[in-house]
């Protein structure tokens, strides 16, 4: 499985151009990273050769350069910097709903939406992680093994995934993944928390096309996925109506929230292909303007 | 067996089990349809919604009515419903099946048969002893054998022509013992059926047949008014309904065909209808037979006699007409007495010559021109009579004084004698009894006859021989000579009442009758017949279809008077009887005819051919209740939500399709438009077949034009749209060059639109090729061969030949001299060449008539030689190994030349001037 859904992210990802977080606090992480801050600095890739001056040690004279003429040069590097990018991706059995047969679950869709972020962003040199302590924000491709293997055993109790801001690097970005479905205080407190500590980052709802659309009719025992929940109709198709209402308004609730905190949101459908998910979260993970 | 109107059931004990259904009814209306449990995460925002209408619980009332009529229907499909059940008892002991077989049994002969055959094929289960017998027979002995052995005799038993002559006679040849009898009615009272019946009755249980089929009887035609008066009778007299009389005798070829053709109207309630049918005397008078069209029944057949027909006889006066003196008019007379029975002309010999009149009557006249004379010899000799009677001018002429004319039987005495008169000596004279070779012989003498005047005629060696009438002292009254075909009579008196009192006499008009100037307008009366043998020519067989007399013997004039009055019997069939002179008919029905319907005893046991026939309606109810659960699972979907909206149009729609009786869904083929037949039909070259009714038969000509259209697309520019099959009766046919009609006995006669339609049809240009299929083994008296002579005689069928070696239809794309199908070497008969085609030197054909042969018949099944499958493959066999391929071939190659004829006429035909024209381009 695990295996399955790191070749499949991987197929995803490859299709878009590395992804390059924009760093917006350098200051605050100072770990190398391949943003290159277009100043001197450390990092490895090379930035500008200078004369030496007075103080600078001769191991970093760089010879191969000094030699070509009298003056004597400094090899110098560019500063770089790493992003830290925290996924979260609701492990709640909710997840686990799917419409219809030809189309995946929730969870399926959402956790490939997320490992190809994170192959894309750890290409590009950050540090992605996820939230809580199972998998810590660190770069290198070894680190996709691992987001993957934590993503395919995650299988969380819950009927509707609570998001947590644990586990979050300051300035850092942040990205969650659920249907929201949940209680929306946890999640306005979540982000309230990560707001607190610069993280920006983007929500994506992932619907099963049947949960907008609410295709039922007749006499009716709607069951949570866990079993937990229940709810009773003669008429399923009466519900309809008052049933988009409510959605749009939590969709509402979501958009008020993620502005409070200058977060992005989008719905994404299972019915839609996940490329157009990928491309969003692109682009709002880059510009966040 | 229970009953509930015409349903009977079989196990109506299951019937109780309706009484279950109001049970059945609270158990489902307590038990709701289930819920479904749906996993759905989006329940979260539905929590706390409540539904808007209470709908209770519980199963809608209509959806309770559906389950409880499948269940119901269910029900009384075991109980095992039948629709007009017939009770069957198995009866014991010997069965006498007796059938009357007469002329009015001929219109449904085969359904009698077939019930007749279903009661052998019973009796033979239950081990019954079987006697046959038909009624119109002579009564003879009835032998009861196995019921296998009379069912081999039952094809060979035919009905008779004739009403049964001696039930009595049966009555008392019943054998000893009881025995059970079936009495296949013809419907008709005949005389003394009660006695019969009361035999039977005596003998056992009597179930009578009867088929609830109406009787038409056409009664002879007779001669009133200047028209022919038709009449036809009917039973039972129910519902206004119009029968079509066909007037049928040869035209001037020779060929028979319909001359004319009259509808009778019967009145709601009308037992008679008639109708006056006026035609000119030259149509009339070639008329052999009445027919009611479309019935095969003797008594719809009426065949005229001399009765009906009425000679042209042409008057010439001598001298100038005194005006005002009409009793001294030397053709007063004359006019007087033929004027009802024959149409009289009167002008100049010239001018009635051209009439070809049957007779001339010239009174009075002495010298003719010699161009009239040498017309009047000419018509003489193609067989004209010329009835000459004599005059003062006569007597005072010197015609034929030393030679004899030639248009005068004998030579005359100058002057003529008078006797009796006041200057003369003597009494007038009076007849001599004719002798027995005059034509005149056995008529009454009149005692007040009296000659005062006459001519004389020479004696000569021939005048004995050429008297047919002389007076009391032997001088000749009547001469006659014959002169080629004809014969010239002279009446050696005046036609008026000045020489001789003749002309007032009835003598007068019998001895112009004799001579067959005049006929009779009424049937002769048995005087009339009596003393002469009567030959039949021509009989009736009980379908009302003429047949070779042979040899049958003939009958004496007294038999043939009692035919006449009480109807034709065994030995006297009904039909055309030659005298010395004339002719007369003996018709099944006469005159006087009435039809009566035959009356039973009550309780008798009558049971109609035409009885609904026993249908098990199990199947039915079944398929019903099948089709209401069907509906069933369609609606409790509905009702439970799980029909979604797309699957719910598809589910719908997949159930009546499977369900819809195969019916209908003919029935909506049938439904297409003429339009879109015509536009099939016309949009390419369509090859049609005539749809017989036998689907096998219409499967075959279908294949078979099917697997000749592909060959012309193989071959020739000729592109043939699929074959389509024609109903004559419904379908236009103008669209279609070509039919093909294979003759099957199944097919019915068409209707007389039908056949104006066809006539129509031939008459533009289309072709129809018959085909008996029988290989003409049996030389057209196969089945197939008789029907297509019956089909065909309503056709307007030039006269045919069998094909020429030269004719078009040897070289329109192939040559070819031999034209097998499935049969080989059996004669295709196509439309005559004119008799004056002659061929040239040096031309390889005639040059034969212009145009497409209308009809082309033949029996070697082509249609089965073309015929193929729809892999392309043969369908049929034909021949054996590669000869049969060979045939097979050649069939293909006929057909193709077949349909270049069709489509280019006489194109080949005309190939025969090309040197002409290559001669004329050349210059």
């Amino acid at each position: 499985m695990s295996l399955d859904l790191q070749s499949r992210a991987e197929a995803l990802g490859q299709s878009l151009p590395p992804l390059l977080a924009e760093a917006e606090l350098l200051a605050a992480t100072v770990m190398m990273g391949e943003h290159g801050r277009r100043r001197a600095g450390q990092g490895d890739e090379f930035w500008q050769y200078r004369p030496v001056n007075a103080g600078d040690s001769a191991r970093l004279i760089d010879w191969r350069r000094s030699a070509r003429g009298d003056a004597h040069f400094v090899r110098e590097r560019e500063w770089q910097s790493a992003q830290s990018v925290t996924l979260w991706v609701d492990p709640a059995k909710s997840m686990a709903f799917s419409g219809d047969k030809s189309r995946a679950p929730k969870a399926d869709r959402a956790k490939v939406l997320a490992l190809a972020t994170a192959v894309l962003l750890l290409r590009a040199g950050e540090r992605v992680g996820l939230a809580g302590d199972a998998a810590p924000p660190r770069p290198g491709r070894s680190q996709i093994v691992k987001l993957a293997a934590v993503l395919s055993g995650a299988e969380e109790g819950g009927e509707y995934g609570t998001p947590s801001a644990t586990g979050m690097v300051s300035h850092g970005r942040a990205l969650f993944l659920s249907d929201f479905f949940g209680d929306l205080n946890a999640l306005e407190a979540a982000l309230t928390a990560a707001a607190d500590r610069g993280v920006r980052g983007a929500l994506v709802q992932v619907l099963d096309p049947a949960e907008e659309e609410f295709p039922f009719s007749g006499r009716t025992v709607f069951e949570s996925m866990g079993g937990g929940v229940r709810h009773e109709t003669q008429q399923a198709g009466d519900l309809r109506d008052r049933y988009l209402a409510r959605l749009a308004e939590r969709k509402d609730r979501l958009a008020t929230l993620a502005r409070a905190v200058g977060w992005h949101v989008t719905t994404h459908h299972t019915g839609q292909p996940a490329q157009a998910g990928l491309l969003w979260i692109y682009s709002a993970l880059q510009g966040g303007r | 067996m229970f009953m509930l109107g015409p349903i009977g059931f079989a196990t109506p004990m299951l019937l109780l089990g309706l009484l279950a259904l109001p049970v059945l009814w609270l158990l489902l209306r307590a038990v709701p349809p289930a819920p479904i449990r749906r996993r759905f995460p989006g329940v979260a925002l539905l929590l706390g919604l409540q539904d808007d209408e209470a709908e209770a619980d519980k199963t809608p009332w209509w959806l309770l009515l559906l389950r409880m009529a499948a269940i119901a229907a269910a029900i009384i499909a075991f109980a095992g419903p039948v629709l007009n059940p017939v009770e069957r008892q198995a009866g014991t002991g010997p069965l006498l099946i007796a059938m009357d077989a007469t002329w009015a049994d001929a219109r449904d002969w085969p359904r009698r048969l077939d019930r007749t055959s279903a009661l052998l094929d019973e009796a033979a289960r239950d081990g019954r002893p079987v006697a046959l017998i038909r009624l119109s027979d002579a009564p003879g002995e009835v032998a009861f054998q196995a019921a296998d052995a009379v069912a081999t005799r039952l094809a060979g038993v035919t009905p008779q022509a004739w009403s049964p002559r001696d039930l009595a006679g049966w009555a008392g040849a019943l054998p000893e013992g009881g025995f059970d009898t079936f009495w296949l009615s013809d419907g008709l009272d005949h005389p003394a059926r009660g006695a019969l019946m009361d035999a039977f009755e005596a003998k056992g249980t009597v179930t009578v047949f009867e088929s609830p089929r109406p009787v038409f009887a056409l009664h002879p035609a007779m001669y009133d008014e200047g028209a022919i008066q038709l009449a036809a009778t009917r039973l039972p007299a129910a519902d206004p309904v119009s029968v079509e009389v066909s007037a049928r005798g040869p035209d001037p070829s020779g060929v028979e065909r319909e001359l004319a053709r009259i509808a009778l109207d019967f009145g709601l309630g009308a037992e008679r209808a008639e109708a006056a049918l006026s035609l000119p005397p030259e149509l009339r008078n070639r008329i052999t037979r009445f027919e009611i069209a479309g019935l095969r029944s003797a008594g719809a057949v009426s065949l005229t006699d001399d009765s009906l027909k009425r000679r042209k006889v042409a008057l010439i006066g001598g001298g100038a007409d005194r005006e005002g003196l009409q009793l001294l008019s030397p053709l007063h007379y004359l006019r007087q007495a033929l004027e009802p029975v024959a149409d009289l002309m009167e002008g100049s010999l010239t001018d009635l010559l051209l009439a070809s009149p049957d007779v001339v009557i010239m009174a009075d006249v002495a010298r003719l021109s010699q161009s009239d004379t040498d017309a009047l010899l000419d018509w003489l000799d193609t067989g004209g009579l010329l009835l000459r009677f004599a005059g003062p001018q006569m007597a005072a002429s010197d015609i034929s004084r030393t030679v004899e004319d030639p248009l005068l039987p004998v030579r005359l005495r100058e002057g003529g004698r008078s006797v009796g008169g006041a200057m003369s000596w003597g009494e007038p004279k009076t007849l001599a009894p004719f002798p027995e070779d005059s034509p005149f012989h056995g008529l009454p003498l009149p005692g007040d006859v009296t000659i005062t005047s006459q001519v004389l005629a020479q004696p000569d060696p021939e005048l004995a021989d050429r008297t047919i009438a002389a007076l009391a002292d032997g001088t000749p009254l009547v001469t006659r000579k014959a002169v080629g075909q004809g014969q010239v009579v002279l009446v050696h008196v005046t036609a008026n009442a000045e020489w001789s009192t003749l002309p007032l006499s009835g003598l007068f008009m019998s001895m112009l009758e004799r001579m067959a100037v005049s006929t009779r307008p009424v049937a002769p009366e048995a005087a009339d017949l009596v003393g002469q043998i009567w030959v039949p020519e021509v009989v009736l067989d009980a379908y009302g279809q003429p047949q070779e007399a042979g040899d049958l013997p003939g009958q004496p004039g007294d038999v043939l008077a009692r035919a006449m009055a009480t109807g034709p019997g065994p030995d006297q069939p009904p039909g055309l009887y030659a005298g010395a002179d004339r002719r007369v008919a003996l018709n099944v029905i006469t005159s006087e005819s009435t039809l009566a319907a035959a009356t039973w005893p009550q309780g008798t046991l009558i049971e109609g051919l035409d009885t609904p026939p026993e249908q098990a309606l199990k199947g039915a109810f079944l398929s019903g209740g099948l089709m209401l659960l069907m509906l069933d699972i369609l609606a409790a979907l509905w009702v439970s939500g799980r029909l979604g909206g797309f699957a719910r149009g598809a589910a719908a729609l997949a159930a009546l399709v499977l369900m819809v009786p195969q019916a209908q869904a003919q029935s909506g083929a049938q439904d297409m438009t003429d339009d879109a037949k015509a536009l099939e039909a016309t949009t390419g070259l369509v090859l049609a077949h005539v749809l017989t009714g036998d689907a096998r038969l219409d499967e075959t000509a279908a294949a078979g034009l099917l697997g000749l259209g592909e060959i012309l697309w193989q071959r020739t520019s000729i592109e043939p749209d699929p074959p389509v099959g024609v109903n004559i009766e419904t379908d236009e046919l103008a669209f279609f060059p070509f039919l093909y009609w294979p003759v099957s006995t199944a097919q019915p006669l068409p209707s007389a639109t039908a056949y104006s339609r066809l006539n129509d049809y031939l008459r533009t240009g289309g072709m129809i090729l018959f085909d008996t299929r029988d290989a003409d083994l049996a030389g057209g008296t196969s089945p197939e061969g008789q029907h297509l002579q019956r089909l065909a005689a309503g056709l307007n069928i030039p006269p045919l030949e069998q094909i020429p070696a030269d004719h078009v239809l040897t070289r329109t794309f192939y040559l070819l001299q031999d034209f097998p199908g499935r049969h080989q070497r059996s004669p295709l008969w196509v439309e005559a060449a004119p008799p004056d085609a002659e061929q040239v030197d040096g031309m390889p054909f005639r040059n034969l008539n212009d145009g497409v042969t209308p009809v082309v018949i033949g029996g070697n099944d082509w249609a089965s030689a073309w015929a193929v499958g729809a892999n392309g493959a043969p369908m049929l066999p034909v021949g054996r190994g590669f000869a049969g391929e060979r045939q097979r071939e050649l069939a293909y190659r006929f057909g193709v030349n077949l349909i270049m004829h069709v489509l280019t006429g006489n194109y080949k035909s005309d190939q025969v001037h090309v040197p002409a024209l290559l001669e004329r381009l050349g210059q």
